[in-house]
């Protein structure tokens, strides 16, 4: 069905336009309106009918299921909501303040956290019409696994010593209450919402985030044009080298001033598989450009002490190599079929 | 005259509520003060974890977006 895009871009970049498949210039004309047209309607017709499933979705009621499980299904789906539950970056401190005071250990509302830059609706539906089903799924398991074990080993060194003093004494408080069985929060009921109110929400949802995001598809998919059109074939193989074990932390170091979101480094993604990168070292560069945000850091320092921060980044730094690692390793599993 | 907080860590949305907040008002005739709260702690003391959020006289009576004219109105005027 997603062949009548490259239809499309055939048609545009060498009949209307005129120009050869053959040229440089042609090839990332061509990459560019594919990618573009593709994602632009996968993303419209996707967030709508998401945006209809979750509408009665909303954090208090995740935060009650999360604080009912026991810790270790706690880092799973702590993880599993911060990938689908709607939130807004600039919410981080209150929820992160709202799980805490509700008791939730550190480590399962860092899980949520971690996992929620990386995985999302949008990054998911353009992994899936660029890179294929096996690739997305892969992303998936990945962007889990950072968050689950970053979250699990924040909690074994005990991170929450390093929590600023207001927050560490609410969240004592009530964990306290929660081992005594009376701090457990009740979770609100599900709003009951008529179809037309859901179709409000997912309307109202589809208009916020295409008008986020869509700067950063043309943003993404233009890097990735150039490269596709412009770095000839495994020139990332020729002069980067080809998979020996220190390109990983090379490319996590490289990611690491590069900001982005999901959105805009996916089709930069496709060119670098593309050109020949290995598949976990691109992961490895993505998460890093990701989930490690200066932004996020900064905004995390209100609730957190200095050296909670640098424990927090030196997990996730490695987190990203041993992905970078592992996915070389089954990398050549993850594109067959493409 | 009521005391309005916004509460929100400085988000674009929180600042557009606050001002939606004092133009429904001034355009009403309501005596209010609206503040921006910003402060993690005292946002924490209000449970509220989407923001933006709204407290009318030290209750919370909405958080996660920003909001309609007619919940304000209804606010300012209940």
């Amino acid at each position: 069905m997603l062949e009548i895009f490259t239809l499309l871009a055939n048609w545009l970049s060498y009949d209307v336009i005129g120009l050869s498949p053959d040229t440089r210039l042609g090839a990332s004309v061509h990459f560019f309106i594919e990618d573009t047209t593709k994602i632009l309607f996968l993303l419209v017709a996707m967030i709508y009918v998401i945006a209809l499933i979750r509408a009665s979705l909303n954090l208090e009621r995740v935060r009650a299921y999360i604080q009912r499980r026991n810790r270790f299904a706690g880092y799973l789906f702590g993880s599993g909501f911060g990938a689908i539950t709607p939130f807004c970056s600039c919410s981080s401190i209150p929820l992160f303040l709202g799980f805490t005071s509700a008791g939730i250990p550190l480590g399962i509302t860092m899980a949520f956290l971690f996992t929620s830059p990386i995985i999302n609706e949008v990054a998911v539906i353009m992994l899936w019409g660029l890179l294929g089903w096996k690739f997305t799924l892969a992303y998936v398991v990945v962007g889990m696994a950072v968050g689950m074990i970053g979250g699990l080993l924040l909690d074994t060194l005990r991170g929450e010593r390093w929590l600023k003093d207001f927050a560490a004494k609410a969240y004592q408080k009530a964990a306290a209450e929660v081992e005594a069985g009376t701090g457990t929060i009740e979770a609100p009921d599900a709003p009951r919402l008529t179809f037309s109110e859901r179709h409000q929400f997912a309307k109202q949802e589809l208009a916020e985030i295409v008008g986020r995001i869509w700067k950063w598809v043309l943003i993404g998919v233009g890097l990735g044009a150039a490269l596709h059109g412009f770095v000839p074939d495994n020139w990332f193989a020729a002069n980067l080298g080809s998979g020996q074990w220190w390109n990983v932390p090379a490319a996590v170091v490289a990611g690491l001033p590069l900001y982005s979101n999901a959105t805009g480094v996916i089709p930069v993604m496709e060119s670098l598989i593309m050109k020949g990168l290995p598949v976990g070292t691109t992961l490895a560069f993505c998460m890093s450009t990701v989930a490690a945000s200066f932004p996020e850091f900064v905004m995390l320092k209100q609730v957190m002490t200095f050296r909670l921060l640098l424990l927090i980044f030196v997990i996730l730094l490695a987190n990203f190599m041993v992905v970078g690692w592992v996915i070389n390793l089954v990398g050549p599993w993850l594109m067959v079929g493409h | 005259m009521k005391l309005v907080e916004v509460l929100g860590t400085g988000c674009a949305k929180c600042v557009k509520t606050a001002e939606s907040i004092e133009r429904v008002a001034s355009e009403l005739g309501v005596d209010v003060k609206v503040v921006k709260e910003t402060d993690p702690a005292r946002i924490m003391e209000y449970q509220v974890m989407s923001t933006p959020g709204v407290a009318v006289d030290g209750k919370v009576v909405h958080s996660g977006s920003i909001p309609h004219r007619e919940q304000i109105v209804s606010w300012l005027q209940g």
